[in-house]
């Protein structure tokens, strides 16, 4: 059982999972990143692999990685920061990045350096389920790895079970047809999509993401699956913050508020 | 054989590497696309406008004065005189009418120099349907006539503002609006890029223009086939409306030509053949200019229609297979190749299409060996480019 087969073992509700772009804003901030977060009681890091053409994200989290390209972010160097902070935590970790990253760097040794270095899942936006059972399951699934794949209120039942039965540690759930960072308000056709798929009872957790970006959207969302997740909200909270330290705890604090029992 | 396999692959490239958001449209696509393509109906509707709005067939022009100077039978394949002065309308022309059958209200797509923008907003404006065209910022402000003629024809032009707001960011764009509008809007892709099965979907668009050259070579030379097949490529399209009937043909030499820039190796060129490594764009596998780290590139041409950092997954394979032969021409070459083709049969081509008459400089071919080079547009859009090197070209 890897870290966030665990995470979802110990604990089924209110999974909080915040999403960063390594490297910003700036390039040492991965690690003190991590760490904050950890600190402030998250259940689940999702790392973001700057990209040059981030096609499923938004203008926050693009320009985020833009910035974290030109401030010297390579997968190496990503690598290292992951494995010294992974000293300090035991927290879940997931990268997130695009397949062109994964290529480039070659599929099989990207694959081992994301093992060796303690991260416990991945999500690749782009590379289809075809692809992913074709060349890729043996390998990512023999190392021990989580990949989580998405879905959308246009993916159909059939498509959702394949998903279902591809995944090992949870299921992506775009709240909406978006990009990243795209919609503030959760309307009802959202909702009668969560119930949809909460009623098929699959075998994975599931997150919910895209669009939460505030105690409310969050506490709907657990309403409605396990936990969600938040990537472009934050990165404006660190882009506009004092200091990683500081807005990360802020962050946190108030997308949590007081919730009672959910903290183990 | 070379031809695409069900998974959308051309030999190990193509496919559909596309976030879950877009895989409902795109599958819609492709479930659709080809019992389409192969409706008589369809066919007749895309004949018709293709005769009488595009203005086909093209001549196929026997190049005398390029041919004796060359020592070779060299024929011209007129895309310059489609309506809107470019092969482009060809594959809007189809896509307008698949649209049309899809039930989609509106229309989205990308333009780097703004032709495909263009003979998209065109068809629009035929088929009455909303149109907004996402194109760089960058070109915008470099392509101002092409930016005009669109909102001329209704079409809302969109500037791209991120990244390096050119081509490929304006395509990121225009994805990006095709996932936050998946029920009602069609993607028009302007080249042989993008998810599977737009390579397969444009390339049989542009197949009209091998098609006509089979039987206008017929006609002119007593053979359907060409010794060799001349394209410029950017995306790819028009070469691979030029080499579409004759893929199969061994015997046709197929010639890609893509832009050097300021040299191959300067650092500033969009030679992708030479200077790409595999990897993903725009949701296919090719060959793309990318860093070490998978960060792609920004490439550098004169012509802002061969300055895409990809290639289509069709010419990857043609090239990595060694069934096409890529040449790379300089901005310096092009430009000379202009003002030559010019006062040489008097036609101002555009700078893309000065590349693909460039390779006649390169390639080694037998005395009276019949080569068609595709005039794939017209250089009425790069007229200030042209004006302002006028004496740098010609002293």
């Amino acid at each position: 059982m890897n870290r966030i087969q665990q995470l979802f073992a110990d604990k089924q509700e209110d999974i909080l999972n915040i999403y960063f772009t390594a490297g910003y804003p700036n390039l040492e901030d991965t690690e003190p990143t991590i760490l904050a977060l950890a600190e402030a009681g998250v259940d689940l890091i999702e790392v973001g692999m700057p990209y040059s053409d981030p096609l499923a994200d938004g203008p926050t989290i693009q320009e985020s990685g833009t910035a974290a390209i030109r401030n010297g972010m390579t997968l190496d160097k990503l690598f290292d920061q992951i494995a010294s902070a992974r000293q300090h935590t035991e927290i879940p970790l997931v990268m997130m990045g695009y397949f062109n990253q994964v290529m480039q760097y070659g599929e099989e040794r990207f694959f081992r350096k994301v093992k060796e270095v303690g991260v416990d899942g991945l999500i690749l936006p782009d590379l289809p389920v075809y692809e992913f059972e074709q060349f890729y399951r043996d390998q990512i699934e023999s190392l021990g790895l989580s990949v989580s794949f998405l879905i959308t209120p246009q993916t159909s039942e059939e498509r959702i079970r394949q998903i279902d039965k591809l995944s090992k540690g949870f299921i992506y759930m775009v709240s909406n047809s978006s990009i990243t960072g795209a919609k503030k308000e959760i309307t009802q056709a959202q909702l009668d999509y969560f119930n949809r798929i909460n009623a098929m009872q699959l075998d994975n957790p599931r997150l919910i993401g895209f669009g939460i970006s505030s105690h409310e959207t969050f506490r709907t969302a657990c309403k409605y699956a396990n936990g969600a997740i938040i990537g472009s909200a934050f990165i404006k909270a660190l882009r506009d913050g004092k200091d990683v330290h500081t807005a990360t705890i802020e962050f946190v604090g108030k997308i949590r508020k007081s919730e009672v029992g959910s903290r183990k | 054989m070379i031809g695409i396999d069900e998974k959308g692959y051309y030999g190990e490239f193509g496919g559909a590497y596309i976030p879950e958001m877009l895989h409902p449209n795109v599958e819609e696509l492709r479930k659709a696309y080809v019992g389409i393509w192969e409706d008589e109906a369809f066919q007749k509707e895309f004949r018709e406008l293709l005769r009488d709005y595009v203005g086909r067939p093209t001549p196929l022009y026997y190049a005398s004065r390029l041919s004796a100077k060359y020592n070779a039978n060299i024929y011209l394949k007129r895309e310059d005189l489609c309506h809107t002065g470019a092969h482009k309308v060809n594959n809007t022309i189809g896509q307008i009418l698949l649209a049309k059958r899809l039930n989609k209200k509106y229309i989205i797509a990308e333009t780097g120099a703004g032709q495909h923008g263009v003979a998209t907003a065109t068809v629009c404006a035929l088929m009455g349907m909303p149109c907004i065209v996402y194109m760089g910022e960058i070109d915008i402000e470099r392509q101002a006539p092409n930016v005009a003629r669109m909102r001329m024809l209704g079409a809302e032009v969109r500037p791209a503002k991120s990244g390096s707001r050119t081509l490929k960011d304006a395509t990121n764009e225009a994805i990006r609006h095709w996932i936050n509008h998946p029920q009602d809007t069609h993607y028009i892709i302007g080249s042989v890029v993008g998810p599977h099965p737009y390579p397969d979907m444009v390339a049989r668009f542009q197949s009209v223009i091998s098609e006509e050259m089979m039987w206008q070579l017929q006609e002119k030379t007593g053979k359907p086939d060409p010794d060799i097949a001349i394209a410029c490529v950017g995306g790819g399209s028009n070469a691979a409306g030029t080499y579409y009937h004759y893929l199969n043909k061994e015997h046709v030499r197929l010639i890609a030509v893509e832009a050097a820039g300021h040299g191959v190796n300067s650092g500033e060129s969009a030679a992708t053949s030479v200077l790409g490594t595999r990897g993903i764009i725009h949701g296919s596998r090719t060959l793309l200019m990318q860093t070490p780290d998978g960060q792609i590139v920004e490439p550098y041409s004169i012509s802002a229609g061969l300055d895409y950092p990809g290639i289509g997954p069709m010419h990857a394979h043609l090239i990595a297979s060694g069934r096409a032969e890529a040449v790379s021409v300089t901005d310096d070459e092009a430009m000379q190749w202009t003002y030559y083709l010019s006062r040489m049969e008097g036609i101002i081509p555009a700078l893309e299409t000065s590349h693909a008459f460039a390779a006649l400089d390169h390639i080694e071919y037998k005395p009276g060996d019949v080569i068609v080079i595709n005039l794939s547009g017209r250089g009425d859009k790069d007229l200030n480019t042209f004006i302002t090197h006028y004496d740098k070209y010609n002293d």
